[in-house]
């Protein structure tokens, strides 16, 4: 296979184009294979060939892995793929063939993989995150045409799953899902995903409570119809006697069966001396049943039970229209999976950044201080001092050797180290170490607190009211009381008041994820949007590095002592290491680094081929008895980092430090409205500069150590802020964790550091002012739908209470609201999202020209995310 | 009128057939996906046959350990 680059398809084995049209002309198809300005478009999938065409017969491909997956269908005479749709392959990323899924034999992996197994015959069912048009749904049902052994295979389109069944003696699992991943379609083999069960069984339940719920209220409509056209004269009493009899002998399964969950709820939430909604539904279900039973059983009327049947029916309907609403919405799935965590891999030909959805099982990787061990791993080459305090929250950290098994979740402190993946990487696990408790911080969440006594004095009110409204009917018209009673029970609906919060901030969650901004859960949006000050780390997020920018003053340095310094420096991810070791030479062989340590804030030290290496802050190395011999404010502006081999100072590297693009507008437009400062490790020689960014009222401070940016973030909260920690995450971990939202700014997204609250990728940093107004509008949005959903119980409960609704009308409206208050808020969430100006490239053009100007100098940042998504 | 008793039991029982079809639907799964069946229809049958090995989802055992 074919070396590609990995960064432009990272996404796109995701990327779920829209739905393809099912039939094609010739024409557009001889269209679709060329693109306008002559370059080819791959047959298979899509994607424009670029350099080396892979070609068969007459169709061109864009990759060898495209033109196998073609031969491969023709040769088993499944050309038909291509006339459902366009060039509606998968292209195929994933390398290595299926020696990568041999763990999958194991037995004790298989059983927790399978539906069902017996000695001959095995079901399974897999989660294909890449089916997305008719052509696959037919591919994929047809593999029994591929290897003999191969039974039936379903596809269940909307959950995108396929079922599937083969002959143990004749094929394996790693055989058939190597087969998958050969084709495009490569399962989602997360263990932990497939633990639940994949039938819903809630779901199908609530289906049979609607149609018993249903039958019953057809049936008793049918019995009381002639009561109310007055069809008693034919037959005497008789009739609406057996009528009411039969009637309520069909609302009793109704009752029992259909209504149980709401008995149950309303019961547990007695026990536990808790009002939920669920207890005055179950009133008012209550209150109907006994008035009606008793008028039927003392033959004084027919009662209510059509509208008690019809009352149900609705409710269970809303219910059901609810769910599925909500699945469509689900965003935890998603937004887990956009996370993208990514890891430095070491093959044949060095390394390479790879995203952690493209480790294979045996891979090696290079685990740098203070990165995360993303799969259990055998340490290969240590030794290693892991800290687990994410996983277990014992910060001892524990000293591991060569051959050793490491736990995913842990953290290289030290030396970087090699280790070799053993188990397959789960995304998931360590996307929720991000939320262990040892990181949540402590906040009043106002919305959840409103949402909570809201609801909690609504039944009451609700219950009171309706008893209110029975006892003056009981004197004025007795006829009415019950029917009003229950009317108010069952109109009030606090659901959209619980549901308003998490849907509307769920979906901003998501839309800013979409966008690289990734919130460690939805309640980050409201602190984001109480933000009054703003605190600025410089390096790494105000600045960025220019990649020609670092220069060496002082004794010139022989080869092999910048070798030396270039084994050190890879060893941290600090953005300078990371800077100093890319621009010294790369063609060296690393030199064994022993005993490295590095202090937060000061520099990193370790014993480099017998020399004993300090680089840092000019401070630490002049308390280290290696004074500078030079003063550092001679030198052109950036940070400086000094150099002493074996105790005599050497010189410095200079990182000239340029602003990040658009950071005068930001800062501009942010000291509008936010209470701006800046803290920095380095020295006073920029603030001249900064102050004419920030502005006179901004504070900026210089020489910070962490503890002194913690302090400042501590004063500032004293005084009353809610304040936005800005950083890179490593210098600052604690002061970041300290504030209010902690944001952690990242080049490439591999430096994953739990104490942030946000992730943004750097080139969102202009857009910051853009996430803010985001996250008001969103808050504003949730309140917006508290009002309406109150109006709604206001307007539905006093119309209730005088008697004018029927139960039936109220069992209509309650589900009705709920569901409209949820596609309000997540639809202008998401309408808002797609508007406020979060997209990095094209945005801010409207306001400034000069933005203008740089759209149409990069005409092909466009057609790469156009790209990206259709592939 | 009197026809009246006969019909009401005999249309209980025609209710109570489709209460029966539907719980039988729900049952065996066909309720679970509504989309893809219908983008299965599209497909032209091709010569080879579809092994029938079914794989209902009702009758894959609830919790496989």
């Amino acid at each position: 296979m074919a070396k590609r680059p990995t960064t432009v398809s990272g996404h796109s084995e995701n990327g779920q184009g829209a739905p393809v049209p099912l039939a094609s002309t010739p024409e557009s198809q001889a269209n679709a294979t060329s693109t306008p300005g002559g370059r080819r478009k791959c047959f298979h999938c899509g994607t424009p060939c670029r350099g080396a065409s892979f070609t068969s017969g007459t169709e061109f491909f864009c990759c060898q892995g495209c033109l196998t997956v073609f031969e491969l269908l023709t040769a088993n005479g499944l050309t038909q793929f291509y006339e459902f749709a366009d060039s509606a392959g998968v292209r195929v990323t994933a390398s290595g063939g299926q020696e990568r899924f041999r763990y999958l034999d194991e037995s004790r992996v298989r059983e927790r993989l399978v539906d069902f197994s017996n000695p001959c015959l095995t079901k399974i069912t897999f989660r294909i995150p890449s089916i997305h048009c008719i052509a696959c749904v037919w591919l994929l049902e047809n593999l029994f045409r591929f290897k003999p052994g191969i039974g039936r295979s379903q596809v269940n389109f909307p959950r995108k799953e396929l079922a599937l069944s083969f002959e143990n003696k004749q094929v394996r699992l790693s055989e058939i899902v190597a087969l998958l991943a050969s084709l495009g379609y490569e399962p989602e083999l997360k263990l932990s995903d497939l633990e639940s069960a994949p039938v819903n069984p809630a779901a199908r339940r609530l289906w049979l409570q609607l149609g018993v719920a249903g039958f019953a209220f057809g049936n008793i409509m049918l019995f009381s119809i002639s009561s109310y056209l007055g069809l008693d004269s034919f037959s005497g009493p008789v009739l609406k006697k057996i009528f009411g009899y039969l009637s309520l002998s069909l609302i009793l399964p109704v009752l029992c069966y259909s209504a149980a969950d709401y008995w149950r709820a309303a019961w547990v939430s007695l026990r536990q001396r808790m009002l939920t909604i669920e207890v005055p539904i179950a009133a008012g279900l209550a209150a109907l049943f006994a008035q009606s039973t008793y008028e039927v059983l003392s033959g004084r009327g027919e009662g209510y039970f059509d509208t008690l049947a019809g009352l149900l029916f609705f409710l269970l309907c809303g219910r059901l229209f609810q769910q599925k609403t909500y699945d469509r919405l689900t965003f935890d799935r998603d937004y887990k999976s956009f996370f993208p965590l990514s890891i430095t891999r070491m093959d044949g030909e060095g390394e390479q950044q790879v995203s952690l959805s493209q480790l294979a099982l045996g891979d090696h990787l290079l685990i740098r201080n203070g990165q995360l061990i993303p799969a259990d791993a055998r340490l290969v080459r240590g030794p290693a001092l892991i800290d687990y305090s994410f996983v277990t929250g014992e910060s001892e950290p524990l000293e591991r050797n060569t051959g050793d098994h490491l736990y995913a979740g842990g953290r290289q402190i030290g030396t970087v180290i090699e280790v070799e993946t053993v188990k397959p990487v789960s995304q998931s696990y360590l996307t929720s170490l991000w939320n262990q408790d040892a990181f949540r911080k402590e906040r009043n969440d106002t919305l959840n607190t409103l949402t909570n006594i809201y609801s909690r004095r609504f039944t009451r009110i609700v219950i009171a009211v309706a008893a209110g409204a029975a006892l003056f009917w009981c004197f004025h018209d007795p006829h009415r009381a019950v029917k009003s009673f229950a009317s108010v029970l069952i109109v009030a609906c606090p659901c959209a008041l619980a549901l308003a919060a998490p849907f509307a901030l769920g979906t901003a969650q998501r839309a800013l994820a979409r966008r690289n901004v990734f919130l460690k859960n939805p309640g980050v949006i409201e602190t984001l949007a109480r933000a009054n000050a703003i605190v600025f780390d410089k390096t790494g997020t105000l600045t960025a590095a220019g990649a020609d920018a670092v220069a060496f003053h002082g004794q010139p340095l022989t080869e092999s002592e910048e070798n030396w310094l270039w084994s050190l420096t890879r060893q941290s991810t600090h953005p300078c290491a990371a800077r100093i070791s890319e621009t010294i030479a790369r063609q060296y062989s690393p030199v064994p680094v022993r005993s490295f340590l590095e202090t937060t804030g000061c520099g990193i030290e370790a014993t480099v081929a017998g020399h004993e290496i300090w680089m840092g802050s000019a401070a630490w190395l002049a308390s280290r008895l290696a004074p500078p011999t030079r003063s550092a404010t001679s030198v052109a502006s950036g940070s400086t980092v000094h150099v002493a081999i074996d105790g005599e100072y050497r010189g410095c590297f200079v990182l000239a430090n340029a602003l990040r693009p658009e950071t005068d507008t930001l800062l501009a437009g942010l000291s509008a409205d936010f209470e701006l400062a800046m803290l920095s490790g380095d020295n006073e020689k920029e603030c001249e500069r900064f102050r004419r960014l920030f502005g006179d009222s901004a504070a900026l401070h210089f020489h910070q150590s962490p503890l002194d940016k913690l302090g400042f973030i501590r004063q500032l909260q004293a005084a009353g802020k809610t304040i936005m920690m800005v950083g890179d995450g490593l210098n600052d971990a604690g002061a970041l964790k300290q504030s209010d939202v902690g944001v952690a700014v990242v080049e490439n997204i591999h430096a994953f550091s739990p104490a942030s609250d946000v992730i943004i990728a750097a080139a969102m940093v202009p857009r910051l002012h853009n996430v803010l107004w985001f996250s008001k509008v969103s808050v504003r949005i949730v309140r917006l739908s508290f009002l309406i959903s109150s109006l709604y119980n206001v307007v539905g409960i006093s119309i209730a209470a005088r008697g004018l609704l029927s139960p039936v009308v109220c069992a209509v409206l309650m589900p009705l609201s709920s569901i409209t208050v949820v596609a309000f808020a997540c639809g202008l969430t998401g309408w808002l999202g797609s508007r406020a100006g979060l997209d990095a490239a094209s945005t801010a053009s409207a306001n400034t020209p000069s933005c203008l100007d740089q759209n149409k100098a990069n005409p092909d940042h466009g057609v790469l995310t156009a790209k990206e998504v259709c592939a | 009128m009197i026809i009246i008793f006969l019909l009401i039991p005999l249309s209980i029982v025609v209710a109570a057939g489709f209460l029966w079809a539907f719980i039988w639907a729900v049952r065996t799964g066909q309720y679970e996906d509504t989309c893809t069946p219908s983008l299965r229809m599209l497909m032209d049958e091709t010569a080879a046959k579809r092994p029938v090995n079914n794989i209902s989802p009702n009758h894959r055992p609830s919790n496989e350990q």
